[in-house]
């Protein structure tokens, strides 16, 4: 899927960030995502993976080097559903659009379209609290997917679900990036679900966070839930693994 | 959708029914469980049954008190409630004027609670808006409650006389902290990830407070309003105790009842304010509900 003639959906150049308390998140942190290609993070926790989201955001600035962001059409999936409880699931899903001041027609249009595509179909009217966590990381999922995004940032969005329900909507989001394809930057804990999603996995050293591994995932697309369960894909895990136990 | 998803919707459609049942049934208690029925009366019972009880306790109390404690010529401070019932409300002569007296404590209560909420909510909203007001002012709030009535009273008789408006001001002052500190903890209290949503999309400030802190401030300011719902009664009532120009009104009245020891006609009074306090607690508890209770149920946190 990599394309090297076209520029970079998300470049991040000998990024660096120093926190006002005086921790260096990022150390010359260098990545690249090509348009619709999907790259996982991991990394030990408070390696910075999701200071690099934050910054590919604007949530964040940089202390130094560089970020390049090659479209304005940009999602964000946080660990936490983060959905208003005071708003529908409807609602909620139409926020994005809504503070992006997308016409109504066109806004109502897409919020039904990325509804239906994450399954939530039926439970337009339903509040947040009346969800399960899997529901309403759809419905978080649905806020951006109504935006079309170009780049997908996900920081662990499935990190606290059981593992049955991150399985299926680890199938899900697969499904969803063939349909929309996004460049997608995924950071989790998870080496296992990294290596099912991803055409890369990167692996961040303890902080400061670098870049120190960088690894291909030769599985073709579309990978079915069976994949899981091949020798090929325990192997790419342990590799994975090893490069995280090095740091 | 292809037909390998319809597996995974029909599982979340029956996992969603599940929660559905659940938030619809009367509170935290499960639904369609056997004695069912049983549990709903033991809980009604619990619900008022128990403050019947206490009721029933405060007037024993009273009975002891009046009857036993105090000999015949100290009984006006504490006459028992028969007599309460039968001189305060049950003589058209007693209870005709203590209805008026009602309406205009009722008037001073809600022009006082009405300007509270508009003063309140509008300091507590330019508090969150800039630090350094929330730091040049919510000092002053804190002053405003402590400084007693007593001592504000010429100077509010001098400027606005010693009627209705002087005492609205003394339920303004009273009712005003409770608003403006719960408001601004409210507005405060939308958590970091909500804000980055909004960070995200460089929202303006009027569409960051329109759409997220005012929302999210909502259950605390009703709190709020609820604590001051009483504090303008207790407010109006000191009101009227030190401005008794014009109307009288229950404070007014239980300032002259007790110089004439009319202990039947005091406690009628004391009753009637407390009952006035309740309704707008109560009013207040309602319309929390009918507008927040659709999303913010705090006993199934």
């Amino acid at each position: 899927m990599t394309t090297a003639t076209r520029a970079p959906a998300l470049r991040f150049s000998g990024v660096t960030k120093k926190f006002s308390g005086g921790t260096t998140a990022l150390a010359d942190a260098d990545l690249a995502v090509a348009p619709g290609e999907f790259v996982s993070v991991v990394g030990p926790s408070g390696c910075g993976k999701s200071t690099l989201l934050r910054i590919a955001s604007g949530l964040d600035d940089i202390t130094g080097g560089s970020v390049e962001v090659g479209t304005k059409r940009l999602g964000y999936v946080f660990q936490d559903a983060t959905l208003l409880p005071w708003r529908s699931v409807q609602q909620n899903v139409g926020l994005f659009a809504e503070l992006e001041k997308m016409g109504k027609a066109e806004r109502n249009r897409r919020i039904a379209e990325a509804i239906e595509l994450v399954g939530l179909a039926g439970f337009e009217q339903h509040l947040p609290h009346q969800l399960s966590g899997g529901m309403r990381m759809r419905a978080s999922l649905a806020r951006s997917l109504v935006l079309d995004p170009e780049v997908f940032l996900f920081d662990e969005p499935f990190g606290a679900l059981d593992e049955i329900t991150r399985e299926r909507l680890n199938d899900e989001l697969l499904r969803t990036h063939r349909l929309r394809s996004f460049a997608a930057l995924f950071v989790t804990h998870s080496v296992a679900e990294a290596v099912f999603l991803s055409t890369r996995v990167v692996v961040m050293s303890a902080r400061p966070g670098r870049v120190i591994a960088d690894i291909p995932v030769p599985f073709e697309y579309p990978r079915a839930p069976q994949l899981r369960y091949t020798p090929e894909y325990a192997a790419l895990c342990g590799e994975v693994s090893s490069h995280l136990r090095s740091v | 959708m292809s037909a390998a998803d319809t597996g995974t919707d029909v599982a979340a459609t029956s996992a969603l029914d599940e929660e559905r049942v659940v938030a619809t049934a009367a509170g935290p208690t499960l639904p369609s469980r056997p004695g069912g029925a049983g549990r709903t009366a033991a809980r009604l019972g619990t619900r008022i049954g128990l403050p019947v009880a206490v009721a029933g306790v405060i007037i024993g109390l009273w009975y002891l008190i009046s009857e036993v404690v105090l000999n015949q010529y100290q009984r006006f401070m504490l006459p028992p409630p028969h007599r309460v019932l039968e001189v305060g409300f049950l003589t058209w002569s007693n209870f005709s004027p203590l209805m008026s007296a009602l309406g205009t404590t009722a008037e001073v209560t809600f022009s006082g609670l009405a300007i509270s909420i508009v003063l309140g909510v509008g300091t507590a909203l330019l508090m969150s808006q800039a630090k350094w007001v929330e730091n040049a002012l919510y000092p002053w709030a804190v002053v405003l409650q402590t400084v007693p009535i007593l001592a504000l009273t010429p100077f509010l008789s001098f400027f606005f006389g010693f009627s209705l408006t002087s005492r609205i001001i003394v339920a303004v002052i009273i009712a005003f902290f409770p608003i403006v500190s719960n408001t601004l903890f409210g507005l405060q209290s939308a958590d970091s990830g909500m804000h980055d949503l909004f960070t995200l999309h460089k929202v303006g400030r009027w569409t960051r407070l329109w759409k997220l802190q005012l929302p999210a401030a909502l259950p605390a300011m009703f709190a709020g309003f609820r604590v001051s719902a009483g504090l303008a009664v207790i407010g109006a009532i000191v009101g009227e105790f030190f401005f008794k120009q014009g109307q009288p009104g229950l404070g007014t009245n239980m300032s002259v009842y007790t110089s004439l020891t009319e202990g039947e006609q005091l406690w009628a009074s004391v009753l009637t304010a407390s009952g006035l306090g309740i309704a707008v607690f109560v009013f207040f508890g309602w319309l929390s509900r009918r507008v927040v209770g659709r999303w913010y149920q705090p006993e199934r946190r």
